[in-house]
């Protein structure tokens, strides 16, 4: 970490987005965290992503539980509301700001601590009932705000600092994240911005539950030989299926591919998400090939990344609920009290 | 043959019955049958955690003088259930009577010689008239209902109307309703005496008054106060409040032209992500709650402390049972008063709500939502299910068309943008509320990070002491500004100077009333202070100052309410004599007035030769049961 505080005052000619603001318009706090954190890369990358969708920052609401990766919604979008809730609860209070205000873009922070141990209830459930948000999972296999007990997700046989290998099976939060209707599933690493940012864009563009998990490793507790999260194990071990080129206005769409090597993906609001194909065969739009292709090469020992799935017909909780367009919060008496004459009827019924 | 107990208008009926016969909507039947007749009546479900098969009771009070509160003891026993048959016949009182289907022979040692028995073949009855097994049971139970109803000369026809009401646009199932009613009445007028020594006469006892359960009075009062966001987590004796809360949306919360809901509603895969839906909600500017019982008040701790800390509004409506751990789920308490004032770790200290009634958890539950806003914290509405589940005779639902709800302090854009300060932990005002801004508000002002962890009055992270001691004596002023915005106590005064005080709350309140009248009438005044909201106030205080001694009624065995007077109000713990009715049945006036008659009698002192004055205090070493 920096204890040199930033700049207040902007560059007159720093490039403004469509939006009317600077990169540094979506920037935080300075982050508390190590040095070389890979969370720290996520953060950017949020922000590099925010800003070229033109995103307004302060319409989007960013939630994050306990840890590390929690820390980090400080880090991104100073202007936007944040809220650092309890662990493992991100998705439930998350969930709940959802319904009272449709109209904003929700942004879940989490970790692998959080959301895979204590949290893995409430990730499945806010899955499964496909909560419009952005769910990222800042996944570094280790506990780091409590000195670098194993997490959920580390690797059988990887090793701890100290040397001591993990005996217990890994939870897989893509392969659970595709069980339990995901509608959006991705992972990268957070060493590869140029893969990790137009997933963020992706997600962000996509209505329903979009889970995105990011290999995010912990240059202080996690990051030795023997890791299965470290820098050099994931860069080693990393096969990306795909390539995200870009997301345009589906009208826009021009370029020339040669034919098999892309699949567009429309979204529900008009973009396209074209994906650049890696991996021969790879079809991100059925599910059940890609949850047999993903054990697969884990079985390999691949660390498989890029857009894993994605379902174009998505839809989210509140179509699910069928409510209003306006947002709740912004129903008044009259919208929401049916009155004297109406408890009128109600008391005459009761007698 | 033994005396028979004559009464008209003031009886004891209990039905024994094994659930999922069927029986509740007969008994309810019965109930509404006397009330459309002018008498009030209190009816009370006592059942299993269990679907079908094990014993449940349905026991009413029929009481023109209009006592709510359950009596004890039992006049007419309806003994519809063998299993249950020698502990239902020893609960009637000398003199009473119990109906029971004789089809089946049973032995002369089966009976109590001084109970009268009233035996009808109700199986050989319906398996005469109707061969569908499931119609011989439900009939089964309409026709013991028209028999009680010729015994105790209740109106047909008002049974029958409400046959009407209820079969509207279902020909055949009103006429196979009525006919077994005419059935049971038939063959009552034939073959037994009528009517019995308890009869119904028409009253004018009931008047304007609505007959509702606890439950659907808090849900309700929840759609008039507001509330758009809702997440539970099924659990008895709360779960029909979240149901009730779903019906009444769809009926009075949906866009009359898109059809769309004007409300969300989730069931919660646990306690712990419904509060905590509530809880996102309330910080985004939806009026939430969540709605559970002790058990989920326990999970849900760590999620209240951070609603509490980081201020956020949210209402927890909690319908209490008997604890502690899993208990008892059927069954009524008032346990959970402690665990609500304090929920949490840390210092925390709630604003608590203490209905009465159903017509309360309306109005209460309704009112909740404007505190909630107003003091930016969780606001819980204690009912329990003696008052939830049951349904009970109480003033009409009342709400002032003018009234606009208090969103409390919110900055909007046009705040924001006129460059007014914005501090999240800012105390403006002095009275301990800082101001609020919804997400999404303004581009670049009003934003700010939520969180569990301390942080200044900007709502920066901050571990420096001054600025947690800062933000912890705000708390507690913010909390001394609750004192004058939740419901202040009622004063019930004796009509004669009174020695003695009574504290009480909640459900206990029907038989308090009754105990109040019939200690009186012993010569034993009280006066008797309900208290309806904490943090108390001040009047709490200057009553029990006011007063030698004081009894505090509650249904827990450890005098939760006393504990939290102490605490809280600072009175003087000689002072209060508690009276603890924790079997996980309503507390009866019968047990109040036994408890506070014996407390007085030992507190009573005969004058001295000459007229010298009472010594009060004479006999405080002989005060052995304070708890």
């Amino acid at each position: 970490m920096t204890y040199l505080a930033k700049p207040r005052l902007h560059h007159p000619t720093l490039a403004k987005n469509q939006a009317g603001y600077t990169r540094r318009d979506y920037e935080g706090k300075i982050s508390t965290l190590c040095a070389g954190c890979g969370h720290d890369s996520i953060s950017a990358a949020i922000i590099q992503a925010c800003w070229e969708l033109d995103i307004e920052p302060h319409r989007v609401a960013k939630l994050s539980g306990i840890g590390c990766s929690s820390k980090t919604p400080d880090y991104f979008l100073g202007n936007s509301h944040g809220f650092n809730s309890v662990h493992g609860r991100m998705p439930s209070v998350l969930t709940g700001a959802n319904l009272a205000n449709r109209s904003l873009l929700y942004m879940g922070v989490s970790g692998d601590g959080d959301s895979a141990s204590i949290g893995l209830g409430q990730f499945a459930h806010s899955i499964r009932r496909g909560v419009n948000m952005v769910y990222i999972v800042e996944n570094n296999g280790v506990y780091g705000l409590t000195k670098g007990q194993f997490s959920a997700t580390a690797d059988k046989g990887s090793k701890s600092k100290r040397g001591i290998a993990n005996s217990d099976e890994p939870l897989d939060m893509i392969g659970l994240a595709l069980l339990l209707g995901a509608t959006l599933v991705a992972r990268s690493f957070s060493g590869d911005k140029k893969q990790l940012v137009p997933l963020i864009k992706a997600a962000i563009q996509h209505r329903g539950a979009a889970f995105i998990d990011v290999i995010s490793p912990c240059v202080a507790f996690n990051n030795h030989a023997g890791s299965t999260k470290s820098y050099e194990y994931v860069r080693e071990h990393n096969e990306a299926v795909n390539r995200l080129d870009f997301i345009e206005r589906r009208a826009e769409i021009t370029a020339d591919y040669a034919a098999g090597t892309v699949i567009d993906v429309p979204q529900h609001d008009g973009t396209v998400v074209r994906l650049r194909k890696l991996a021969e065969d790879y079809d991100p739009t059925n599910r059940i090939r890609v949850m047999n292709y993903l054990q697969e090469r884990a079985a390999a020992g691949e660390v498989v990344t890029g857009l894993l799935y994605v379902d174009p017909d998505s839809v989210d909780l509140h179509e699910h609920l069928n409510t209003v367009e306006t947002p709740l919060n912004q129903l008044s008496e009259r919208e929401l009290c049916p009155g004297p004459a109406a408890l009128e009827k109600i008391n005459a019924s009761l007698r | 043959m033994s005396n028979k107990i004559e009464a008209v208008n003031d009886f004891v009926v209990k039905f024994a019955n094994v659930n999922g016969s069927g029986s509740a909507s007969a008994n309810e039947l019965f109930a509404r049958a006397i009330l459309r007749m002018g008498v009030p009546v209190s009816p009370r479900n006592i059942f299993p955690s269990n679907i079908q098969g094990l014993p449940t009771w349905y026991e009413v009070r029929v009481n023109e003088a209009g006592y709510r509160g359950r009596r004890g003891g039992v006049d007419l026993m309806v003994a519809m259930n063998p299993q249950t048959w020698d502990n239902d016949l020893k609960e009637i009182e000398a003199g009473g009577y119990v109906f029971y289907d004789s089809s089946k022979p049973m032995p002369r040692s089966k009976f109590r010689e001084d109970v009268n028995v009233i035996g009808m073949p109700l199986t050989e009855v319906c398996n005469a008239t109707y061969s569908d097994p499931r119609q011989r049971q439900l009939f089964k139970n309409i026709i013991y209902v028209g028999a009680l109803s010729a015994l105790l000369e209740m109106d047909p026809a008002e049974i029958e109307k409400l046959f009407a009401e209820q079969y509207r646009g279902k020909e055949a199932l009103l006429q196979s309703n009525v006919k077994a009613l005419k059935l049971g009445r038939d063959y009552a007028y034939e073959h037994l005496s009528c009517p019995l020594g308890l009869r119904v006469k028409r009253a004018n006892g009931v008047g304007n008054q609505i007959f509702v359960d606890g439950n659907s009075a808090a849900a309700l009062g929840a759609v008039y106060g507001g509330a758009t966001v809702c997440a539970w987590y099924p659990i008895t004796p709360s779960s029909s409040l979240a149901e009730a809360f779903i019906g009444y949306c769809r009926k009075y919360r949906m866009d009359p032209e898109t059809k769309q809901a004007r409300h969300a509603i989730i069931q919660g895969e646990d306690e712990l992500a419904s509060v905590g839906i509530a809880i996102g909600a309330g910080w985004n500017g939806a009026r939430s709650f969540t709605t559970t019982s002790g058990p989920g008040i326990s999970l849900m701790g760590e999620f209240i402390g951070l609603a509490y800390f980081a201020e956020i509004p949210v209402v927890l409506i909690d319908v209490q049972r008997g604890g502690p751990s899993t208990g008892m789920p059927t069954r009524t308490q008032q346990s959970d008063l402690l665990s609500c004032a304090y929920a949490s770790h840390g210092d925390t200290k709630h604003v608590l709500l203490f209905p009465e009634d159903p017509a309360e958890c309306f109005s209460l539950t309704a009112q909740a939502f404007d505190l909630a806003e107003r003091l930016q914290t969780p606001v819980f509405v204690l009912t329990d299910l003696d008052i939830g589940m049951n349904q009970r005779l109480c003033e009409p639902f009342q709400w002032d068309d003018k009234k606009l709800y208090d969103r409390g302090k919110v900055m909007d854009y046009d705040d924001l943008e006129s460059g007014r300060d914005f501090g999240r932990y800012l105390d403006v005002d002095g009275d301990g509320v800082p101001y609020r801004t919804y997400p999404g508000t303004h581009p670049t002002r009003g934003g700010y990070f939520t969180r569990g962890t301390t942080k200044d009055r900007y709502a920066r992270y901050s571990e420096a002491g001054p600025d947690y001691m800062d933000n912890m004596q705000r708390l507690q002023r913010k909390f001394d500004t609750a004192k004058s915005l939740v419901p202040r106590p009622l004063l019930y005064p004796a009509e004669k100077p009174a020695r003695f005080g009574a504290i009480f709350y909640g459900s206990t309140s029907p038989s308090m009333q009754e105990a109040l009248d019939v200690l009186a009438g012993r010569g034993i005044h009280v006066n008797a202070l309900r208290v309806r909201g904490f943090p108390f106030q001040e009047e709490i205080a200057d009553f029990v100052a006011s007063h030698p001694w004081v009894f505090v009624v509650e249904q827990n065995r450890d005098a939760q309410l006393k504990t939290l007077l102490v605490n809280e109000a600072k009175v003087n713990p000689t002072r209060l004599i508690s009276v603890l009715h924790y079997d996980g049945t309503p507390v009866t006036a019968r047990f109040i007035v036994d408890q506070i008659s014996q407390h007085a009698a030992a507190r009573t002192v005969v004058p001295l030769k000459g007229g010298a004055r009472a010594a009060v205090g004479a006999q405080d070493s002989g005060i052995s049961n304070l708890a």
